[in-house]
């Protein structure tokens, strides 16, 4: 049955007519064109459907459209600069060679949007913990991992400073 | 599109039981991270769900005058680990549910999900046994408190009434307070895995802090429910701390368990691994609780 949602996306406002039997994932990619958000397993193994929920970084193929009522949604389309500037986190990735085929990279992207939003430092063995619920099958973890370090490690001096 | 045939979102939990009685084929769902997925596996297909996503009064943590612990069933598994009441007081359930499936799982999955489940393999489970978790079961004749240790009774199965609503999860001050808890999973892989093994333990020692004045001990997947060794547990009283100690508790346990054999793990690899456990978590709770595990 299709029923009205008001819910934020991107910094944005956005009121539609989803169906109650709809992830979120289908929402945000079919109904609002937000393809980064992948469809990878659709069981919540691999992470590519990755997005924050209140800030909190989930799966959206396991999150039905209905529950984001009320709710701000951030993909990696919300992370643009106004001059479609990439992210301090997604320029990490670039300059690390933490893509390969990309398949992944949006997700862990958000994760990353989620663990540097904590403002906390973080070693190689708790961001590795904090990536576990990503598969990444080029198996480029070592870069992803170094891409986490650095942006952990900027955003933490920056923030330290102040 | 999940394969749903009624949806229904309760506006708190006394709508939820409202609900539930309405449709007797209806399905309870919280987090979600068990039900949707088995709505994808065609095991829960065409569906009637009631949701209690969301609603307020069935999260957070807090604690009564008296000292109890009071943990709201839709509180997500990172949401109790990261509580400040759980970290202080029972820093072993905090442990325990940080080690659910994965960090975008943990933000969605919550802990009264975890237990009406009924699975041995959930991760709160044996942790929650141990502390003698007291579950407050609200429906249409009123509130009922049903001790943890009573709750299952079978795979999957609990006393749970179709139209009841977990409500609370109360912890009393008497079953943390001076303890110290471990619990360790096993498993083959460190994230995103289903316990082959889950192991709590708990130890309250003596002044001196030479003997163990009460122990608990309790698995899941050792038995189709969770469960608690309580004859080795009233074996383990006064006994001073060191190697006998360790040998009696591994062997003792041994005797109250009963696992199978699944495609996860043999029953023979699972008793090895009841053994070892309640060695290894007994020396890690007698040392959070202060005494010396190796002496």
């Amino acid at each position: 049955m299709l029923r009205i949602i008001k819910m934020t996306v991107n910094n944005k406002e956005v009121e539609l007519a989803v169906d109650d039997r709809e992830s979120l994932l289908d929402t945000l990619r079919n109904r609002l064109g937000l393809t980064s958000v992948k469809k990878g397993c659709e069981v919540g193994e691999c992470g590519a459907c990755t997005v924050l929920v209140d800030g909190e970084a989930i799966d959206s193929c396991i999150y039905l459209a209905m529950w984001a009522e009320g709710r701000h949604i951030l993909t990696v389309e919300g992370l643009k600069g106004p001059n479609g500037e990439l992210s301090q986190i997604q320029q990490a990735f670039v300059e690390e060679a933490a893509v390969q085929c990309g398949f992944c990279t949006p997700g862990l992207i958000m994760t990353a949007v989620e663990i540097v939003g904590t403002g906390k430092r973080y070693n190689r063995e708790e961001l590795r913990k904090m990536i576990s619920g990503h598969l990444c099958r080029c198996t480029g973890y070592e870069n992803i991992l170094n891409a986490m370090e650095r942006i952990v490690e900027e955003v933490y001096s920056v923030t330290s400073l102040n | 599109m999940y394969n749903i045939q009624k949806f229904y979102q309760a506006a708190d939990a006394a709508d939820a039981i409202r609900a539930l009685q309405e449709d007797p084929e209806a399905i309870i769902i919280s987090g979600g991270s068990d039900v949707l997925i088995k709505i994808r596996e065609g095991k829960f297909a065409g569906c009637a769900l009631v949701s209690i996503h969301g609603i307020k009064e069935l999260e957070g943590v807090s604690m009564e005058a008296d000292g109890t612990i009071v943990i709201g069933p839709a509180t997500t598994f990172s949401h109790v680990t990261n509580h400040a009441i759980v970290q202080e007081h029972i820093p072993m359930l905090g442990n325990a549910v940080d080690q659910a499936g994965g960090p975008q799982l943990r933000n969605i999955g919550t802990i009264g999900g975890n237990v009406c489940n009924g699975a041995t393999s959930a991760d709160s489970a044996s942790s929650l046994f141990a502390l003698n978790a007291v579950l407050v079961l609200t429906g249409p004749d009123g509130i009922r408190e049903v001790p943890i240790q009573e709750f299952y009774t079978g795979p999957g199965r609990t006393v749970r009434d179709h139209a009841e609503v977990l409500t609370a999860i109360k912890i009393r001050k008497e079953d943390y307070a001076d303890f110290g808890g471990h619990y360790i999973k096993y498993g083959k892989r460190n994230a995103m895995e289903i316990a082959t093994m889950g192991c709590a333990c708990m130890a309250k020692l003596s002044a001196d802090k030479q003997q163990v004045e009460e122990m608990r001990l309790a698995y899941g997947v050792a038995a189709p429910t969770p469960i608690r060794c309580t004859a080795v547990e009233a074996k383990a009283k006064g006994m001073k701390i060191g190697k006998e100690l360790y040998e009696l508790v591994g062997a003792g346990a041994l005797e109250e368990v009963n696992p199978r054999t699944s495609w996860r793990a043999s029953r023979e690899f699972r008793l090895q691994l009841v053994e070892e456990l309640a060695k290894r978590a007994l020396k890690q709770a007698i040392a959070y609780a202060g005494g010396e595990a190796d002496a």
